[in-house]
Order: structure tokens, then sequence, then C-alpha cells
């Protein structure tokens, strides 16, 4: 579904990613891993189109994304849920959602997505009117990922989503995530915490320094010693 | 041995030299030949310099965007013509002045050398930058857009207060009578002082400073760099400067009123500086020289095609091609170095 | 003349100049909410605006038609700046996009010079006479410029319904979110051009209709007059609460009452009924707020600008500055 191909990034005079290969199949969970300033958020920004990759190719569904701007690739069906989450906290917790969704035309669609996402975090419908900048971090990140729900993407890319939470509040987030790649999403899952990336994932690939330096099945991978040492520190 | 040394020691003397030489016989021909109208090109050429060097002082280096030195030019003008007004011509044309202004008069000279005239313009420059170093105390901590703006709003308020200083600057009046004491020797003389001074803050550590918390104010900061002494010292040394030749220029068209110094005269000292490079002297100096030989080529063909406000909207479109395609301007901070423009087979000219 | 009709007079005059400068300040600052540029072209917006009216009217068309001219001209015009001049340098520095901004404006004023000149026109140029906005209305004793109660009726008229269009449409919703967080809003689907674009178009109209009711209320045009007006447009955002369409409208009204306050407060020495002060107080009033403080009018406004820079600087209603994503 997704394909990357030696994909290059820099910012100015920085190799950001130097080259990085990677393929995600629809209904699968893939989970980048790997150390701080490895690249992970880089990959994310450039499939969503924020950054522009100096070269290789990236593919979605064999169509190239590479030189789209980012309101063309989520309306390819690509949703980006960004490290920090980046809510429109001036905005109620609907306006955001609405946000989510401010391009497809099918109103009545939307509403019916609204009480989905309400149902899936029902906090959240408690708090409707409140702005998005009140709420507590769990709750924002709730909405983070309800909001990028919001335009019924085929592929959720997830950024981060335990970021600053406690760890009460990550397994719910985890929980969730589970459940929706039940109910058959393709995600792929930016984490620094190894352990439960790759508990919940299908497959894996670790980053380091801009390149990929292992990938596989996320059993393999939870196994591997390498991986073990570095990242789940046994 | 020790004659091959000293010779080498001259070397990189020898492009400033040389470039100095060219200029005083450029002068001496102009001087001589007498023509009117190429003399008031280079003095215009000279004054319009010495305004992009300070505000390059200012703005490029520091990055501290001021568009309110026009202001410091309008005071200088003001303060030094009203200082050289010989007493009689003051009694006569400014009849309200406060007694001890009255009294002043500096119109003397030290035999042919007009010594008051030199005075005033340094009285009236300092003077000048005390009002800056207030502004400049009050201002500099604000940064980017906003002190742009602020120092506009300080124009303003120049402006507003020289055109309510009735008993002082005959408001909204032409304030002339001024002696025409600016000549080829003086502007160019405060050209070579400026372009000195200019050129040794850049390569000192205030200097350095200027240039490294003009990049990123947080960084320099946070490994000790004073921001504000810096900025202040470069706002007020150029606040001085834009005076001087706000006083050469009052000396030269002998007359004028505030609407002079406003807001097109300061984009014109703009566009010099963006096109030339800002943190760059001798791009400054590339920058003024063309932008006022194309305002002379074009006026050329404004005034007879009669079509005011063509070059204009030519200079305005350079500026904006200017800031899309090559934003740091022609030579950006880089400088021309003369010495190497004369060493046999020496890499680029351009450090 | 009554204390209490001279307040209502001067009441009038600070709500319609107050609306003026907010119909100003909100095109700058929908702009700059989301673009972090201060256009300072957007008074010649005005000016051009005044010209298209002018142009129009004494090619004898009427009224309507000239409205729409000036509107569809100033709306090009905006459009043009952005695409031209501004798309070309989005994420350049602060000041590079304010100069951008001062050279377009040199662009608009030194061509409508030149368009003046080819059409043989005088400049200044005389505004010429709109039957339905000149003269006054009286109510009583109080006289009030049948202008003054346009510019104010029509200014809330617009504001309220930009307020609609902002909170109540999905395109307004885009931009609100392109004000808050850029890269977030694109995330979101938003085609930023498309957002952008519709707020120098709306800006661009909105200072149309000011640019009609100054050149009315100046009675002549010249190719600099939009210099002034923009400060102040920007004084007033500023004061508000830059960035906000909320702060933007606060802010010229409140500009509005400061000026026409500087502008009153000399009139009152002479106008207190004679009972109500001392006649040494009165005596008073009269050296020490002398008619030229309204010629340091300009002078006051722009120290408030500093003030409110320094102190206060997110302004009457505050806002906060926003980290960058991407």
């Amino acid at each position: 579904m997704l394909e990357l191909r030696e994909v290059e990034v820099s910012y100015g005079n920085i190799r950001a990613l130097k080259g990085i290969s990677l393929r995600v199949a629809e209904g699968e969970l893939v989970t980048l891993i790997g150390a701080n300033g490895a690249g992970k958020s880089t990959t994310l920004k450039t499939i969503s189109g924020l950054l522009r990759p100096k070269s290789g190719t990236l593919s979605y569904r064999g169509q190239p994304l590479g030189s789209l701007p980012p309101h063309k690739i989520v309306a390819l069906g690509i949703s980006h849920c960004p490290e920090g989450r980046h809510l429109f906290g001036r905005l109620t917790v609907t306006e955001n959602l609405r946000l989510g969704a401010v391009q497809r035309p099918d109103h009545e669609e939307v509403r019916r997505d609204i009480d989905y996402v309400y149902k899936l975090f029902p906090v959240l419908k408690e708090r409707n009117e409140q702005l998005a900048g009140t709420l507590s971090g769990g709750e924002q990140q709730m909405l983070a990922i309800g909001r990028a729900l919001m335009s019924r993407p085929q592929l959720l890319l997830l950024d981060e989503p335990s970021l600053g939470l406690a760890p009460l509040l990550v397994s719910a987030i985890f929980d969730t995530i589970r459940q929706l790649k039940r109910e058959g999403a393709t995600i792929l899952l930016v984490e620094q915490n190894a352990r439960l990336a790759l508990d919940i994932a299908d497959r894996a690939y670790v980053m380091e320094t801009g390149r990929v330096t292992l990938q596989g099945p996320a059993m393999e991978l939870k196994h591997n010693p390498q991986v073990e040492h570095t990242y789940l520190g046994t | 041995m020790k004659l091959a040394i000293r010779v080498t020691n001259l070397a990189p003397m020898a492009g400033p030299v040389a470039a100095i030489l060219a200029l005083g016989t450029l002068l001496i021909l102009l001087q001589v030949m007498g023509l009117a109208f190429w003399q008031g090109l280079v003095i215009n050429l000279g004054i319009f310099l010495i305004l992009v060097l300070s505000l390059n002082l200012s703005n490029g280096f520091t990055g501290v965007f001021s568009l309110g030195h026009v202001g410091f030019m309008a005071l200088g003008a003001y303060a030094s013509a009203i200082l050289t007004l010989p007493l009689r011509e003051k009694q006569e044309y400014l009849p309200n002045l406060p007694n001890w202004l009255a009294g002043m008069h500096f119109d003397f000279r030290l035999g042919l050398f007009p010594l008051g005239f030199l005075i005033a313009t340094v009285i009236a420059a300092f003077l000048v930058s005390l009002v800056a170093l207030l502004v400049g105390l009050v201002l500099m901590r604000l940064s980017g857009h906003f002190v742009a703006v602020a120092t506009l709003g300080f124009l303003v308020i120049v402006r507003v207060l020289l055109f309510n200083a009735d008993n002082l600057t005959r408001g909204s009046r032409t304030f002339s009578n001024v002696t025409p004491y600016t000549n080829l020797w003086w502007v160019w003389g405060w050209v070579l002082l400026t372009v000195y001074l200019v050129w040794r803050i850049k390569r000192s550590p205030y200097g350095r400073a200027m240039f490294a918390q003009r990049e990123d104010r947080w960084a320099a900061q946070s490994i000790g760099i004073d921001v504000m002494s810096p900025r202040l010292l470069a706002f007020v040394v150029s606040a001085f400067f834009t005076a001087v030749a706000g006083s050469l220029y009052a000396h030269f068209i002998t007359s004028f009123s505030p609407t002079v110094f406003y807001f097109d005269l300061t984009f014109k000292v703009i566009t010099m500086l963006v096109v030339g490079g800002m943190g760059s002297v001798s791009g400054s100096i590339v920058g003024t020289v063309l932008v006022v030989g194309l305002t002379e080529a074009l006026r050329r063909l404004e005034d007879p095609s009669q079509l005011y406000g063509m070059s204009g909207i030519i200079l305005a479109a350079l500026f904006i091609l200017i800031i899309i395609f090559r934003r740091e301007g022609l030579l950006g901070q880089r400088e021309i170095a003369l010495d190497r423009l004369f060493m046999k087979g020496g890499g680029s000219a351009v450090e | 003349m009554n204390l209490v009709f001279y307040t209502v007079q001067q009441l009038v005059n600070a709500l319609s100049i107050g609306s003026l400068y907010a119909l100003m300040a909100v095109g700058l600052a929908m702009v700059f909410s989301i673009l972090r540029l201060i256009n300072f072209a957007h008074g010649d917006l005005i000016m051009i605006a005044a010209y298209f009216a002018a142009f129009a009217l004494l090619a004898k068309l009427p009224l309507g038609v000239t409205i729409v001219l000036m509107l569809s001209g100033t709306i090009l015009a905006g459009l043009l700046m952005e695409r031209v001049a501004y798309r070309p340098i989005r994420g350049a520095p602060d000041v590079a996009a304010l100069l951008t901004s001062f050279a377009v404006g040199q662009i608009l004023q030194n061509g409508t010079l030149l368009v003046t000149r080819l059409l043989q026109k005088p400049n200044p140029l005389a505004f010429p006479v709109i039957g339905a906005l000149s003269g006054v209305f009286t109510f009583g004793s109080i006289t009030i410029p049948r202008v003054n109660v346009v510019s104010l009726l029509l200014g809330i008229v617009l504001l309220v319904l930009l307020s609609l269009f902002v909170t109540r449409t999905n395109l307004g919703l885009s931009m609100r979110a392109a004000a808050e967080d850029l890269p977030a809003a694109q995330l979101m689907g938003i085609d930023i051009n498309r957002v952008i674009a519709t707020a120098f178009a709306i800006g661009s109209g909105l200072a149309a209709v000011a640019g009609l009711l100054f050149a009315v209320q100046a009675g002549q045009l010249t190719p600099y007059m939009g210099f002034t007006p923009v400060l102040k447009a920007f004084i007033a955002a500023v004061i508000g609460g830059f960035g906000s369409i909320s702060g933007a409208i606060v802010g010229g009204y409140a500009l509005g009452g400061l000026e026409v306050l500087l502008t009153a407060i000399p009139g009152i020495g002479d106008i207190l009924p004679p009972g109500l002060v001392s006649p040494r107080m009165q005596e008073l009033l009269k050296q020490w707020l002398p008619s030229s403080l309204t010629s340091y009018r300009d002078a006051f406004v722009f120290l408030v600008l500093i003030l409110v820079l320094l102190f206060r600087p997110n302004g009457i209603l505050g806002r906060r500055e926003r980290e960058e994503l991407g």
C-alpha cells in the first residue's frame, strides 16, 4: 500500500534521512522504533507532505507522493497525527474534530463519525465545547487521534502517541490503537516506547541516525539481542 | 632582508590606498572641471553612502531592523542648520528661539576652513546620538518586524514634532537660507571616515558579537554574548553618522522642510542596503552606486516622456526580485577584498 | 451647545472612525494571523480603491457599477500581490516580507501616479461628490455628517457578517485553524493556498469599503494617502491583540475613541456650561489643553503603539505565540 524507496531528506545542510526504504501493506500495523533524532518523525512528515524528499521515491497505492502538497496527500487517504499533537488550542473539541473532516462533503456521515469518535473516547464527549488547549495530556492525545480519524483515512500515521503521558493513559491509548487495528485500519506507528510498539505491531523497522538498521516481524525483533539491549533495556 | 619584509607588510594596504588615490583623482577632476551636475551627483552619492553604511551597521550587522533612521537624519539636518545660521540671520529668520540658542552661531572660519560647520555638525550628531541612546534603550528589546514598526513610529513622531516646533524649525514652512558649506571634500571626507569606522567595527569583537546575535539571538545569549550592548552601540553609532549625513544634506540643498525626511527617502536607502547586501561594507558601496546610477538613468527617461512614477515602479520591482531570488543581496555578508584584487594570481577577490 | 449633545456627537464620530479603522485592521490581522506578514501595502489597497471609485465616477458611471468596479479591482489587486510578491517568499524571515510589502506599496503608489498622469487628471485629485453620502443628519442641535452614520452602520454590518463567516462556515473554520497552526491545518487536508487567497480577498474587499468612505470624508486623493491609514490600522490591530480578528475590531474602535478623545478634549474648555466648573478651572483647561494637541495626535497614537509593544505586546485581548511544526 505504502512504499518508500531510498528516500533522502535534508534540513538545509543536515541530512536527516540518508536513504530509507520501508513498506506497509494493507491491514498491517507497522512500527518505526529508534532513539531520539533517528529520523522517525521526519519519515512521517515526508510521507504526509510537510517535508520534501531530496531523492528517492514514495508511493501510495502506486501513486507517487514526492511532489504532492499535504492537502492532496490527505485527500488520497493518508492521515497524520503529528508528534506533540498540534491541536488547535483555541478551538473547541468539536471544532477540532470537524476540522479533521473539513474537506469532506458528506455532512451526515461526518456527524456520524464524530459520534464514533465520542464512543471511542467518551471523555471527549463530556468536554465537547471546551477549548482544546484546556484538556489534559491524555485527553489531548485522544482528541488528536480522533481528529486524525475524521478524514476516514485508509492509512493512519501516528507519531509518538505515548509522549508525555502517564503509563495508565498510555495503555488506554494503546488499547484504542489495538481496537482500530482489529477494525481493519492500516497503521504506521512511530514510537519511542519500543516495548509497547513491538507488542502491538505486525512488523517493525529500527532506525538509527537516518537509516534503517533492522527490520522484520515484530515478534522476531522483540527477541533480537541487539534490540533487547538498546531499546528494551534487558 | 629588511626591505623585503617591509614591502610585503605594505602589500595589503595597496588595495585601499589605490582606491583612495583613485577617488581623490576623481574628485580633483570634478572640482577642476566645474561640472555642476556631476559634482552634485557625486555629492548626492556620498551622502547616500553615509546613510546606507550607517543603516548597514544598525540593520545589517545586528539584524535589528530600524525603519526610523531618516528621523535621525532630519534631526541632524535641523540641528546643524540652526547652529550654523549666522547671528543676524538667526534673529530675523527664527525670531522666537530661546535666548541661549539664539546667541550661538557656528559660522566662523579658521582661515579658509569652515571650522564652525565642522563643530556644528559634530555637536548636532552628538545630540542626535543621545536621542538615539534613549530610543535605543527603549526599543532594542523588541525584535523582528515589531522593532521595524516601532522605529517607523519614531520617524512619524519626529516628523510631527518638527512640524509643530514652529519656533525652532519654522514648522511646515521651508527652512532655507542655509549656508551651502557642503562640497565634494566634506562629503567624501566623512564617507571615508564612515567606511573606515564601520569596517573596523565589523572586524572587532563587538562586530562579531553583532553578527552572532543577528543569526540567532537566543543561541548567542546562551553562550554568554551580551545582546543588548552591541545592538545599542550599533544603533547609536549609526545614528551619529546618519545625523552627519543630515547635516551635509541640509547644507547642500540649503532649503528643506520636514516632508523631505519621510518614507520615500527611507525606502530608497533601504533599497540600496538590500541590493548591496546587509552586513557587507563593500556591498553597501556597490548597492548605493547601482541604485543612484539607475535612478539617474531612469530619470532621464522619465523627464522627456513625462512618465513620472516609472522609476519608482522599476526600483521597487528590482527590490522585490532581489528579495525573492537573492535575498542576501549582491554581496551578502561578504566583502570585496581590495588587497587580493591587486595581488598577482591571488584567488577569489570576494571573501 | 449642550455637553450631552456634544458627547453624543463625538461618540458617533468615534464609532464611525472606529468602524473604518476596524475594517482596515481586520484585513491586516487576517493576513498576519496566517502568514505572519504585516502587509503594509494594505494601505495602498485602500488608496487604489478610492482611485477606482474616483475614475469610475468621473466617467459618469452609476454608483452601483462604481462600487462593483472598485471592489473587484481592489480584490484583484490583493490577490495579485499575494500570488506574485508574497507566495514566493513564504517562509522567509519576518523583515523580508515586511520590506517586500513596502516595495509592493511603492509599485501601487507610483502606478497610480503614472495612471493619473496618463489620464491627465490632477494630483491631488478631488473626489467626486456622492449624493447619497454627502450632507448631514440633524437631530435637534446635533449635526452628524451622513457619511459618518453610513460608516458606522456599514462597518458594524460587515464586521458582524465577517464574524459569522469565520465562526460558522467551513472555510472560516479553516482560516481560524490556519491562523492557529499552519502545518497542522495542512494535515487536515486544507488547501492553504486557497485559504490565504481568501484572507487576502476578504481583507481587500473590506479595505475597499474603507477606502471609499475615507475618500468621501477626505474629499481629495493622492497616491500616498494610504500610508497613514495603514499605520493607524496596524496600531489598532496591535492594541486589540495582533493576529486575531476580534482583536482588530476591538483595537479599531479603541483607536477611534482615543483619537476623538484627543481631538475633542481641547474643545471642552470652550463648551463647558458656565456653572459647572470654576472660571479659573475653565481658564486652566483652555490653557493646558490647547488645540495644538490635535496636531500632536498622530505622534501620540504612535507613542501608544510603542507603549503597547513594550508592555503589553499581546494587546487588550492577548494572544499567545505558537510553536512551529514541520
